[in-house]
């Protein structure tokens, strides 16, 4: 595979003449176990995007290296050094999860290679440990969940049972939905990422007899728990949730999250011409619907496309910084641009489970919550 | 001949750094530091399966410890080796003790599911460490200093894992070949003979889990300093079931063999993954045929082991 | 009150589940004296087989017959390869072929099936409920699981001990030298008991498909969770396996909840937020590692001579 693509870049090398006019780009992605689903959007969205554009960013032809960092930290840290020692990426694209990020960011940014998140943004870098470098295409991993807090504010919801995985993320994302949530939080539960069976779970939030139910469960936690949900007979209750009910999750989970509420930047439908266009030649190529992993991977090419073209290249890290930080693309979200700190200033939405008239099922825009919304660590970056 | 094996394996991995090996050189330094520092905790966990017979599910926690003995001094600033090391280790010996002498109530899959029992308990209380991340880990302020030098880096990374590697082999030797050594090979054939001869079993076994445990921890503090990150998942059962592996494959009781098993499982996983994403697919029927047809490990091809 | 009963059910309910993984486990090992970590993939390869077989004929039941006995024909492939190589081998042995074994078929369903998580609809006849308590349905598919464990512990049990074939693996659970001496053809012994152990993991495996994600790797924690409960019921005894899964099943639970509790009282809101979920997820191991400190060798050991 990855020999395969090194070759077709050597071609357009080829075709363009000169060596000097490549420029170099790893992907940061998970492959192996589970995750390995999401971890392909990521890569599926970027090859998308290059592929769009003729294997060229910017009009200079790329070569693309792929790795997978097992999700494990070290694992990632060893490739990404390995990567940015051999002279391989000028530019890293990844990771999917926040610990591999976490584990790779000093070796990549320090190298004074440039860093794009298009998934993972951790409160960490976004406020005073900014740096110039990293940018990231996602969002500050708090904003998704206060969507969903600031909606069930909205709502007149009083009484609300939160749901989580006992990790870090877990806590961060429970918290940033109560950033917003001022009601009773009837029960909080965090449960092992390993657990397979939620009626324990399902059984409290029967007793406690809230006004709605939100739930941070990543993968197949999240599968199960959406289907133990609806077999329970609790759908009346109104699930609101993140990264629990998206097409990553859909093709398992089918009829079971019809009608479950998500917060999100992005949903296959949103109505822009872009995304349209993006939706449907992503559908063509892979066969499945795209996730917002792969909607914020797409535009993460889009940005280097445009700051590549501007910067004249990726030797001149400064110039590529100032490019990115002013990109104008045409984003898959509609309005999108880089904040201060680097992470995006972009809307966030509610958006819902439908099944479309193929069959497949997607999220649909309901109700814009936040505009242009900034992340709350923004204001403590001084990056200079 | 057989005794030069070892000598040769420390000459090739100390002439690495010397090979002309252009762009990727400093890619080959990381891989082979890593099988390195694997390697150590490979040998660490041999000591206890090889030479003890004991089978720990478990011993991936002694590489999350000595890692995190390395994040909570960097977080107090203090970055002196000698005194990480001194942290990890005792915190290490001090786990394996406490634990090693419940788990050696029980023997056969009930010791391997005890030992991961208490596994799990390190990586639980590691990843509910807010102060250090929690499951998303901590990230070094700096690497460890050597009397205030800063060696462990770049080269002087490489340097300080071979030759750590090398006094650990030295010392696993030397326990090995002494009475010590001799009386816990009697106690991993015949517990029970071995005590007719005057010797407590649990005893010399505990002292092996205590020694390993040190040793692993070390690889821990090296492992944090070669990434400059420190996380739990460090000490996930996976990561235990890799170690395991690593000293079967090379061939248990060989204590070099460890470091063949490390070497062999990382640089086939580089390899392998270079040419095909689904490499597992090959790497897991191979596996399978060694078992089958190398029988006692790859430090046992020659068919010379005794 | 009701809230309590109710997680009583719901405990049972999950501890019937991981008896109906674990049963096959503890088969294979207390008869063969294997340790077949491959179990694992094998309740995933019927959860895929399933899916599979579901999407041809459209029948959950028909699936459910055809994925078990799909599962069983793997089983006994993969006993023709690679197990009937590894009986009477060291436990070492086992260990890293069925680790091989793991690797591969992890990766081979994502191969043919993709890396995304896949759907199993329950069958028509069980999707309906009925009301548990105010706001809270119980699917008759659960109360079906309830019935599966329950009969498949019967059928053991029954198997076992009022069978000739029972009768010849409770002896070769207790002394394999013994039977063969007697003239029974152990080896078609063995592999009757693997492709009953496979067939189990594969009914499990479909059975668990309309609750669970159906993805790869699907398996690889709930074998150490099916190891936990032959651990702590004694390895090679049904009634052990049985009582220990309801036990794990009920600590999960109520346990967990109770734990929770407990950590609040004792700490308070702030330390409890930090705390509890962690020993919350310690739990089983606790549970385990206190059992074998107890009693080494579970709670009831398979009686087993030299």
């Amino acid at each position: 595979m990855l020999r395969h693509m090194l070759g077709a870049v050597a071609l357009c090398a080829v075709g363009v003449g000169a060596q000097a006019q490549t420029v170099k780009i790893g992907v940061v992605t998970t492959l192996s176990g589970p995750a390995a689903s999401l971890g392909q959007q990521l890569r599926d969205g970027f090859q998308l995007a290059l592929d769009q554009s003729g294997g060229k960013l910017g009009g200079m032809a790329v070569e693309l290296t792929v790795l997978d960092d097992e999700l494990k930290p070290d694992v990632a840290v060893t490739k990404v050094r390995g990567l940015i020692e051999s002279g391989k990426a000028d530019v890293v694209v990844g990771p999917i999860f926040s610990n591999v990020l976490l584990a790779i960011f000093k070796p990549v940014t320090e190298s004074g290679a440039v860093l794009i998140s298009p998934n993972a943004g951790p409160s960490t870098y976004a406020g005073r440990a900014c740096v110039k470098n990293f940018f990231v295409t996602s969002y500050q991993n708090d904003q998704p969940h206060s969507v969903s807090g600031q909606y069930a504010q909205d709502s007149g919801y009083k009484r609300v049972f939160l749901l989580a995985p006992n990790y870090q993320a877990g806590k961060d994302a429970l918290a940033g939905f109560k950033s917003k949530f001022k009601g009773e939080v009837v029960g909080e539960e965090y449960v092992p990422l390993t657990q397979m069976d939620f009626q324990s779970e399902i059984a409290k939030i029967a007793a406690a007899k809230p006004d709605a139910v939100y739930a941070f469960m990543p993968g197949g936690i999240g599968i199960a728990l959406v289907k133990q949900y609806r077999q329970a007979g609790l759908a009346s209750v109104p699930f609101l949730s993140a990264f629990t009910v998206d097409e990553s999750t859909l093709p398992a989970q089918g009829e079971a999250a019809v009608g479950f509420y998500s917060g999100a930047n992005w949903a296959p439908n949103l109505d822009n011409a872009a995304n349209k266009a993006f939706v449907a030649a992503f559908e063509a190529k892979y066969h499945y619907v795209p996730a917002t992993y792969a909607a914020q991977s797409f535009d993460a090419a889009l940005a280097l496309d445009a700051a590549i073209g501007k910067a004249g290249g990726t030797a001149d890290k400064a110039k590529l910084i100032a490019a990115l930080e002013t990109a104008a693309i045409a984003s898959v979200r509609g309005s999108f641009k880089f904040g201060v700190n680097h992470y995006p200033v972009q809307d966030f939405y509610l958006t819902q489970v439908v099944k479309r008239a193929d069959g497949k099922f997607q999220t649909e825009v309901r109700k814009k919550v936040f505009t242009a919304d900034v992340d709350p660590y923004a204001s403590q970056c001084k990056m200079n | 001949m057989r005794r030069l094996v070892p000598v040769v394996l420390f000459a090739v991995l100390a002439a690495v750094p010397f090979l002309p090996l252009g762009q990727e050189a400093n890619f080959v330094l990381l891989l082979v530091s890593r099988v390195m520092v694997f390697g150590l905790a490979a040998l660490s966990l041999d000591l206890l399966l090889g030479v003890g017979g004991m089978v720990s599910f478990g011993h991936a926690a002694y590489l999350a410890i000595g890692a995190y003995a390395v994040a909570v001094l960097d977080a107090n600033d203090i970055t002196d080796v000698g005194v990480v090391l001194a942290v990890a280790m005792g915190a290490a010996g001090v786990f394996a003790l406490a634990t090693g002498a419940i788990a050696l109530r029980t023997r056969g899959v009930n010791f391997i599911m005890i030992t991961l029992a208490f596994a799990q308990m390190v990586f639980f209380a590691f990843g509910a460490l807010s102060a250090y991340g929690g499951d998303d880990g901590y990230s070094l302020a700096a690497r460890n200093t050597v009397l205030g030098w800063p060696l462990l880096k770049g080269r002087g990374y490489y340097w300080a894992c071979l030759a750590v590697l090398v006094v650990a082999y030295l010392l696993c030797r030397m326990l090995a070949a002494s009475r010590f050594g001799r009386a816990l090979r009697a106690v991993k054939q015949n517990p029970a003979r071995a005590a007719a001869m005057g010797f407590n079993p649990v005893a010399l076994q505990l002292v092996a889990m205590v020694v390993g445990a040190m040793l692993c921890s070390v690889a821990g503090v090296l492992l944090a300093n070669g990434a400059e990150f420190v996380s739990p998942a460090y000490g996930t059962w996976q990561r235990s079931g890799d170690l395991l592996i690593m000293v079967i494959l090379g061939g248990a009781g060989s204590l070099h063999g460890a470091i063949f098993g490390s070497a062999f499982v990382l640089l086939l996983e580089e390899g392998l993954g270079r040419a095909t994403e689904h490499w597992r697919l090959v790497f897991g029927p191979l596996l399978v045929l060694c078992v089958i047809f190398f029988r006692g490990g790859l430090a046992g091809i020659g068919g010379r082991r005794g | 009150m009701t809230l309590l009963i109710v997680q009583l059910l719901n405990g049972v309910q999950l501890g019937l589940l991981l008896f109906l993984i674990a049963a096959g486990l503890t088969l294979v090992f207390g008869v063969m004296d294997f340790i077949n970590l491959a179990h694992g993939v094998q309740y995933m390869l019927g959860a895929y087989l399933g899916v599979a077989f579901f999407g041809m004929t459209g029948s959950f039941w028909l699936a459910l017959v055809l994925a078990a006995g799909a599962a069983g024909a793997a089983g006994l492939v993969l006993e023709w390869l690679v197990f009937r190589h590894l009986y009477g081998r060291d436990h070492l042995d086992q260990v890293l072929a069925t680790f091989g074994v793991i690797m591969a078929l992890n990766e081979g369903v994502r191969v043919i099936w993709g890396a995304a998580p896949l759907e199993m609809p329950m069958p028509e006849v069980l999707s309906g409920s009925f009301q548990l308590m105010p706001g809270l349905r119980y699917p008759f598919y659960r109360v079906a699981l309830i019935v599966a464990g329950l009969g498949v512990a019967g059928g053991l049990a029954w198997a076992v001990n009022r069978t000739r074939v029972g009768m010849l693996v409770r002896a070769g659970t207790s002394n394999a030298v013994m039977v063969s001496a007697l003239g029974v053809d152990i080896e078609r012994l063995f592999r009757g008991v693997f492709g009953v152990g496979a067939v189990l993991a594969g009914f499990a495996g479909v059975l668990a498909a309309p609750l669970v994600a159906v993805e790869p790797a699907m398996g690889d924690n709930l074998l150490i969770l099916a190891f936990v409960v032959i651990v702590i019921g004694g390895v090679g005894a049904i009634r052990g396996a049985f009582v220990a899964a309801v036990l794990v099943g009920l600590v999960d639970t109520v346990g967990r909840t109770l734990v929770t509790d407990a950590v609040r009282v004792a700490l308070g809101a702030s330390g409890a937020a930090r705390v509890g979920p962690a020993v919350a997820s310690m739990l089983i191991y606790l549970v385990m590692a206190a059992v074998l400190a107890v009693r080494p060798a579970g709670l009831f050991p398979a009686a087993r001579g030299a």
